[in-house]
């Protein structure tokens, strides 16, 4: 009867393989993380810096990449003032910080990742539930401070008063606004993105506002001629 | 306390001592984590139940941190259950362990209470200091992460010192590597950024390496320690076994991390290296069940503690069917884009969970029950042994009624709220109103109760198996009785 086991059933070879396996794989991970941290990083390849805040930002059908993409317009700057790159940043830092404050990722999803008793934040920004592009910034706003008054949906869900405060209903709408312009590889896809074309805006293929009404004091009717 | 006959601790080592204490807290929590989830899963049948007194986000904030802290807690009972008997040597700054359970067990304590009385703070970096961090599973606030660096720290320790001082076993050698990288990888959750791309990015770090990583690495270890107790399985095939198991979870969970890095910003390449190595990630599952029916065949089931074997061959199974099973259906990247963040991560949750980790530590808790009564008989025929099955039956039936519940919930989702509404906020509760949503989540609760209950079955079966058993406990056969 053999009694020692055969090299590839022994321990000693499981112990070497366990090490060599995961001593590798952890190099791996070491070089891709590198690697995706210049993907990732705020105006890296597919997060976009905080100043992205003063552009128009859309989520549409990319045919060539088969997939849906951000996609960067002309200059549309949140609650109408253009901020600079740090001032965009600090902004969306004290968004972030109040979604975190306020245990936002308990009931939502953010990138996708979360609870999952509210919608997923991740195109927010872009949701047509917050009417036109006019009232948008300010739909918002009141709603974040001042949830549980408001009209929500069919099933009796409501989000609860969290005492957030007017800044920081503003720097979280800022931080969703900038969330909405990173790439995700296509998540979610097929999402129908609020119609945020100027209504003045005769040839279609423009890519620069060539009409002389400001967008900002538009009236709240995305269909007027 | 009379009915409840005599618990005696000189039955135990030291750190066996310890690890009751751990165990305790742990069972306690344990029904914390039910009841939060009793009550979160109620809100989705009555939203207006608790509204604005103790919401969804707070309730389903005490569930997940309950699982977290009590299968820690029963992880670290189940390292010091082992330690002297393993180590042969009796536990090295035991004082120590001490005197850091009941800091760690009162920092608990404080938390829970600021997370249900206090909620949410302003959106300043105090609230995330003192009040809640806001990301999911580490929401502990950032001075209860430093009281549980140095609360590991003691605790890897003990564990390194005793082993170094005693006998370095193959266990010893995988468990002490593995907390080092258990507890190392708590530090990549411990930073503020504006930026929620390279937040996920390392928050996954720390929540896949540690459960889908380091976690299952540390069951590996006690479990191993189970099998040689409870069945006399030869060291040298557990060793060989933990090895295995070493070698395909790292070379499959290192990478299959990807699997996190498919949507949150970060390059599409992890499409197809998360996609690749979380389809391996079964593999060592596989193994484990195999190691497990395999070791209890030879031995002809004939073992030292039938409820703790049986929910080892449970955690064998319930850790394939739920991490591996139920983890691969929804990870590659062509299904997750319309799964991702819908009712199918629950499904995979719960039961991989409770599959992989809790019935690791349930059978613990009958491990210390029987030393605490003097090392009495738990093999077949244990006086009044119907309370342990329908512990088990009730406890089971219920997940899995969970599982299926929501996952359900969650194909449903993928359909109607992903593929054809496109995610959008009317998206979203086009789906959560359909009949087969609500259906799922009426389903979901009912199957709430019977876990419930089995979970006081369990209770009330750790209080009192054994009272009345006077036989000494079966001794495990120390060779395999095969030609």
């Amino acid at each position: 009867m053999q009694t020692t086991p055969l090299w590839w059933a022994s321990d000693s070879f499981w112990r070497k393989m366990a090490i060599w396996i995961t001593g590798g794989s952890f190099i791996v991970l070491i070089f891709l993380t590198f690697d995706t941290l210049s993907y990732i990083t705020a105006g890296g390849k597919q997060v976009p810096g905080y100043a992205v805040i003063n552009q128009r930002i859309d989520y549409r059908f990319d045919a060539g990449k088969n997939r849906y993409m951000p996609v960067i317009g002309p200059e549309e700057p949140l609650f109408g003032k253009v901020l600079g790159e740090a001032e965009a940043e600090a902004l969306v830092a004290k968004g972030k910080l109040t979604t975190q404050a306020k245990n936002c990722m308990e009931c939502h999803t953010l990138l996708g990742n979360g609870a999952y008793y509210a919608p997923d934040l991740t195109k927010a920004w872009l949701d047509p539930a917050w009417g036109s592009k006019e009232v948008r910034e300010q739909t918002m706003v009141d709603f974040l401070m001042n949830p549980s008054d408001k009209l929500h949906n069919v099933v009796g869900r409501r989000m609860p008063r969290l005492g957030i405060t007017e800044e920081e209903a503003r720097a979280t709408v800022a931080f969703l606004k900038w969330m909405s312009a990173i790439d995700t590889n296509g998540f979610p896809h097929n999402f129908k993105a609020m119609d945020q074309s100027d209504p003045v805006q005769a040839p279609p293929a423009a890519a620069e506002p060539v009409q002389p009404a400001p967008p900002a004091d538009a009236v709240p009717a995305p269909a007027q001629q | 306390m009379a009915a409840l006959g005599i618990f005696d601790t000189a039955n135990l080592n030291g750190g066996q001592r310890l690890a009751v204490k751990y165990f305790t807290v742990s069972l306690i929590l344990f029904g914390a984590q039910i009841l939060f989830g009793m009550l979160a899963g109620l809100q989705y049948l009555k939203p207006d139940f608790l509204y604005e007194v103790v919401d969804f986000s707070v309730n389903r904030t005490l569930h997940v941190n309950a699982m977290v802290v009590w299968l820690l807690y029963g992880f670290i009972g189940g390292v010091y259950w082992l330690l002297e008997d393993e180590a042969q040597h009796p536990v090295v700054g035991l004082w120590l362990g001490n005197l850091i359970f009941f800091i760690l067990t009162l920092a608990v304590a404080v938390v829970v209470l600021v997370y249900l009385i206090i909620q949410v703070g302003p959106g300043e970096i105090e609230s995330i200091w003192f009040i809640n961090e806001g990301r999911e599973y580490i929401e502990a606030p950032r001075w209860a992460d430093i009281g549980i660096v140095v609360s590991v720290l003691v605790f890897f320790f003990n564990v390194a010192a005793t082993f170094a001082k005693g006998r370095y076993t193959g266990v010893a050698g995988v468990l002490v590597a593995d907390l080092l990288a258990l507890f190392g990888l708590y530090l990549a959750g411990m930073f503020f950024t504006p930026n929620v791309s390279v937040d996920q990015f390392w928050w996954w770090w720390v929540i896949h390496l540690w459960v889908e990583a380091t976690w299952e690495v540390l069951v590996g270890c006690i479990m191993a320690y189970m099998l040689i107790v409870t069945l006399g399985v030869r060291r040298k095939i557990v060793e060989t076994w933990l090895y295995i198991e070493v070698a395909l979870m790292f070379g499959s969970g290192i990478l299959g991390l990807g699997h996190h890095y498919f949507w949150i910003g970060t390059p599409d390449y992890w499409l197809a290296i998360g996609g690749f190595f979380s389809a391996l990630e079964p593999i060592p599952l596989v193994a484990m069940v195999v190691h497990a029916v395999f070791d209890s065949g030879v031995h002809k089931l004939r073992n030292s503690n039938h409820p703790a074997l049986a929910w080892t061959i449970g955690q064998a199974a319930g850790n394939f069917f739920g991490a591996g099973v139920w983890g691969f259906m929804h990870t590659l990247p062509q299904i997750n884009l319309y799964t991702h963040g819908t009712q199918w991560t629950p499904s995979h949750g719960h039961l991989a969970f409770f599959g992989a980790y809790s019935t690791a530590v349930i059978g613990f808790f009958y491990l210390a029950v029987q030393k605490s009564r003097g090392n009495v008989w738990m093999s077949g025929n244990i006086v009044g042994g119907w309370k342990w099955k329908w512990a088990m039956f009730w406890l089971w039936t219920g997940m899995i009624g969970m599982t299926v519940a929501l996952l359900i919930a969650g194909y449903e989702q993928s359909q109607i709220e992903r593929a054809m509404e496109g995610s959008t906020w009317m998206g979203y509760f086009a789906a959560q109103a359909h009949p087969w949503f609500t259906q799922a989540m009426n389903w979901r609760q009912i199957s709430g109760w019977g876990f419930t209950l089995g979970y006081c079955l369990l209770v009330w079966d750790l209080l009192t198996i054994g009272k009345r058993e006077t036989r000494p406990a079966l001794a495990p056969q120390g060779e395999p009785a095969t030609a």
